[in-house]
């Protein structure tokens, strides 16, 4: 057995920096050599292995290497941007030059700039003087990359044979097992200089089964900002069941009902109903420019007084975590919404910039070649006082979602839907029949209203968040809850 | 590769792709398939705000993905540089990832098989030419038009205007050796009309090769429309009734579908369509084709991304399954040669059997004549949650719908916050009409009007 530890390993192991300070100075001075009221260069280094099982073969071991920087160039209202994977001194300089070159192209659609030595250029000094640090946001306890390949392969293997031992009407199953060591650094003309370095590790399994009426999937994963002792405390034996359990289940389904409905929402579910019904529109790029429903509401009530809803990016090794976010700043927990009211909007640098406040640690991109915007962390409703026996005992007839897939929400008119993949039927406050897979919609501002009963077992679940082109992983979390009415999309006579 | 403005560039061009292709390729050792992947991009992204430039970002990116196939185990490492050190470094570790692999008798690379690819222009000389002061103006003038284009829009939240110029290579010590290279624009823009509380959002957009396909008239008409048309939406009464999808939801639709005709997919039990050729899966009107040899497709190439010559296949014929689309791995598996069906994201991941210019052959009536002789129904403009509603393995079809409905054969009165729901197969044998309004979108599919019959709709 090989363990390949190439050049890659031993640079991104060296805790140095991608970008010494006294370069970043010289490129953040030359990308404001000619104007700009601000400079930040964003380099990162990411190597990653995945693996994938299908078919009851290891189809594919693969290993990726990602490296480099973007310069980013505000001129007024302008934002020009430009990157190289080349991190040299030369390299950097020529995507400086480049983005501030983009930032004052646009002749006469420009206002407000801000030419000459300000206190931009003190700050580009102040960033070479500075004592920076590279902040490491959640140690990861067995590195990846001190992790034999084989037993990460290896791990696809059990989850394969205990998808399979489920049930004989299993008739595929997948794994996929993926691990990323991100290395990144932000230097701007502000001084700051600023890294982080992230591990992520994730497994997933996806199961499908066949019965007479056809074939069913079910689908599980784990994901964490953590190193592979993941697996230690995370059973994928475990994981690949209940992803068999969720298709085998589903075999004897019927049709899901059509029409307003009481939803009973578990634990561990998604939490994906309040990253739709008011995440996306509580970005404060949203509000910017008034396309979203929550415009001017701050302090008003925009929820059940149930609602109390946080978005928390320094959460112990959950998958939408981190030390800094993609701007520098650090990861912060923001509440959002408090016993119903709005408190306040997520914000990145620019935003906040403009209205004179500081960022919230929601600038995100996907990678160096994107342009960070505001994105969620971890987003989640905190716990309320009921049990979940309760709750369900308390709901005479309704559906129950045991796990949700993926959610959109139209951030203006506020309307979302969110699709289930493990629901049933309540019948007299109890779990029956197992339903088919239906997309349930809802409008924000309503369901968050209808929200009358939250118990206290609050968990997370791994998701992976897209937004005009970019992707980046976040979490998800909520107690088990109901709200008294949302229209789901089945094709049965509620 | 560096940004903007470097002197290593497209102007570089195929044969040095080929050549790098072909370095990496040349070192397989005796028992061992190489197959290098490189290519080049070049991006503009413009966004205009309020009549300024908000954000210009402007790209050059290289990377390579190669594949290394030994007694039937494959690895794959990529890299997002050519620099041959990273090229040299990247081939070491796909070699010994391939020591993990199971091995399979399947596994192994394309071959030539004597198809010869056709000649298909997909570069436009002008968009290489076109000056970033002609890019911003377009975006403004985008934002511009539709700002001031009726008094009920609000808000113009982004107006983009996009290109990219790509090439690529693939070569494999099996005997591939092939390059393409295309180019594409686009303008984008969405429109908020109404008040706050009431307010829809539509977006509109245009698409080319070039610069000279593109028309900022239609995107901001479209965009301004789809938002003004949806003013005063209500959820609608639940029930079953005839659905009129809009081209672009067709063409989304099609693009799930697709996954259902992978040989991939079939060969491994996870199509609802498979062990199902020759059987009568939709109505005799419908007849489905992917062609990526038809220039007109946004997925038009003249090969597929092992290096086979692109070929038409013929899917559905009168409501008859045909056949699948396969790769080279997909169809030694299924004991049929490779339709030159092999699709990949980019460099940075491997090849697997996929559609890429999925389209439903066209009918006679045009978008009116299919809602006047439907009558009385839904007019679906938008879906949502269509990757968490709609599944190919099991059929199960469920979407969020804006809309209007359709009463006396013409939009009426506006809809929200509902849902539509069927199976695809039910779907597939319940077409009611098929447009002969064929447009070619972004993505795998062509979209046209198309209207089905018994579709549970969920709202009040």
């Amino acid at each position: 057995m090989t363990e390949s530890l190439t050049g890659a390993d031993s640079s991104l192991d060296a805790g140095g920096y991608l970008v010494e300070p006294d370069v970043a100075g010289r490129v953040i001075a030359a990308a404001l050599q000619r104007g700009g009221d601000f400079a930040e260069i964003f380099a990162e280094d990411r190597y990653g292995t995945t693996a994938f099982l299908d078919d009851g073969r290891v189809e594919e071991l693969a290993t990726g290497r990602v490296r480099g920087a973007g310069v980013r160039v505000v001129v007024g209202e302008t934002t020009g941007y430009a990157h190289t994977s080349d991190l040299t001194q030369a390299g950097l300089m020529a995507a400086a030059e480049a983005a501030s070159a983009i930032a004052r192209s646009s002749v006469g659609a420009v206002r407000g700039v801000a030419v000459g030595p300000g206190p931009l250029q003190g700050g580009s000094r102040e960033a070479g003087g500075s004592e920076p640090t590279v902040p490491r946001s959640a140690p990861a306890l067995l590195h990846p990359l001190q992790v034999a390949k084989a037993k990460k392969v290896e791990l696809l293997w059990r989850a394969d044979d205990a998808a399979r031992s489920a049930g004989a009407e299993v008739v595929q199953v997948s794994a996929g097992y993926a691990d990323s060591v991100r290395q990144m650094l932000v230097a701007n003309s502000e001084g700051l200089f600023v890294g982080d370095y992230t591990v992520r590790t994730r497994l997933s399994a996806s199961v499908v089964a066949l019965g007479d009426g056809g074939m069913q999937t079910g689908y599980e994963t784990i994901a964490l900002t953590r190193g592979f002792e993941v697996f230690e405390d995370h059973d994928v034996a475990e994981l690949a069941s209940t992803a068999a359990r969720r298709a085998l289940a589903k075999l004897s389904a019927r049709p899901a009902p059509s029409g307003e409905v009481p939803v009973v929402l578990a634990s561990g579910s998604g939490g994906i109903l309040f990253h739709e019904a008011c995440g996306h529109g509580l970005e404060a790029d949203h509000i910017a420019k008034d396309a979203s429903v929550f415009v001017g509401r701050i302090g008003e009530l925009v929820a059940s007084p149930l609602v109390t809803l946080v978005d928390d990016g320094t959460l112990g090794g959950e998958w939408g975590s981190l030390g800094v976010d993609d701007e520098g700043r650090s990861g912060a927990r923001n509440v959002l919404i408090e016993n119903g009211v709005l408190t306040d909007y997520m914000w990145d640098l620019i935003r906040a910039r403009k209205e004179g406040r500081s960022s919230s640690g929601n600038g995100r991109r996907e990678s160096y070649r994107h342009l960070p915007m505001v994105r969620m962390t971890n987003t989640f409703l905190m716990d309320g006082e009921q049990e979940p026996e309760e709750i369900l005992a308390d709901t005479p007839h309704g559906v129950y979602v045991a796990k949700l897939g993926g959610g959109q929400v139209d951030t203006t008119t506020g309307d979302f839907v969110f699709g289930t993949t493990e629901a049933y039927l309540i019948e007299n406050g109890e779990i029956t029949e197992p339903l088919r897979d239906a997309n349930l919609i809802g409008n924000g501002p309503e369901v968050l209203s209808r929200v009358d009963a939250v118990a206290g077992d609050f968990s997370m679940t791994p998701g992976t968040c897209g937004k005009d082109g970019q992707s980046v992983p976040v979490g998800c979390g909520q107690p088990t809850l109901r709200v008294s009415s949302v229209t789901i999309g089945g094709t049965a006579g509620a | 590769m560096t940004a903007a403005g470097s002197s290593e560039g497209q102007g570089e061009g195929l044969d040095d792709l080929l050549a790098i292709a072909s370095g990496a390729a040349e070192l397989a050792k005796p028992g061992e398939m190489i197959e290098a992947y490189a290519m080049r991009a070049r991006q503009t992204e413009v966004r205009a705000y309020e009549g300024e430039v908000e954000s210009l970002s402007s790209s050059d990116s290289a990377g390579i993905g190669i594949r290394v196939v030994v007694g039937g185990c494959q690895g794959f490492a990529h890299a997002a540089s050519l620099d041959a050190e990273v090229v040299k470094e990247t081939l070491a570790e796909a070699r010994d990832n391939a020591s993990f692999a199971t091995p399979d008798e399947h596994v192994t690379l394309a071959v030539p098989d004597g198809v010869h690819a056709g000649a298909l222009d997909l570069f436009d000389e002008g968009l290489t030419e076109l000056q970033m002061d002609e890019k911003v103006r377009m975006a403004i003038e985008l934002e511009r038009m539709v700002r001031d284009g009726d008094p009920r829009v609000r808000q113009v939240p982004s107006a983009d205007y996009e290109d990219a110029s790509l090439q690529a290579a693939v070569v494999t010590s099996t005997g591939i050796q092939a390059a393409t290279r295309r180019t594409g624009c686009h303008l984008s823009v969405s429109a908020i009309a109404g008040e706050l509380g009431g307010s829809h959002t539509g977006v509109g957009f245009s698409v080319g090769r070039g610069p000279g396909d593109l028309s900022p008239e239609r995107a901001a008409a479209d965009a301004i429309e789809r938002a003004t048309r949806l003013l005063g939406a209500k959820k609608a009464r639940s029930g079953s009734l005839v659905v009129v999808f809009d081209p672009r939801v067709v063409s989304t639709i099609l693009g799930v579908l697709s996954a259902a005709f992978s040989g991939e997919a079939v060969t491994k039990g996870r199509s609802l369509f498979a062990g199902r050729v020759g059987e009568q899966v939709a109505l005799g009107s419908v007849t489905i084709v992917d062609d990526p040899t038809d220039i007109r497709a946004y997925g038009a190439s003249p090969y597929d991304a092992e290096g086979l010559a692109s070929r038409r296949n013929l899917l559905v014929k009168d409501g008859i399954l045909q056949g699948f689309v396969f790769d080279t791995v997909s169809a030694r598996r299924a004991g049929v040669a490779s339709t030159a069906s092999a699709v990949r994201g980019g460099y940075a991941s491997t090849p697997v059997a996929g559609c890429r210019a999925l389209s439903l052959m066209p009918g006679s009536l045009d978008a009116e004549a299919i809602l006047r002789e439907v009558g009385e129904g839904l007019y679906v403009q938008s879906v949502t949650g269509v990757h968490s509603g709609v599944n190919p393995v099991s059929g199960d079809f469920s979407v969020g719908a804006v809309g209007l409905m359709v009463s006396g054969g013409e939009l009426a009165q506006p809809v929200r916050e509902v849902t539509v729901a069927s199976t695809l197969q039910r779907m597939l044998t319940s077409v009611v009409a098929i447009g002969s309004d064929v447009e070619w979108l972004p993505g795998i599919a062509a979209g046209q009007t198309l209207a089905i019959g018994g579709m549970t709709l969920s709202g009040t």
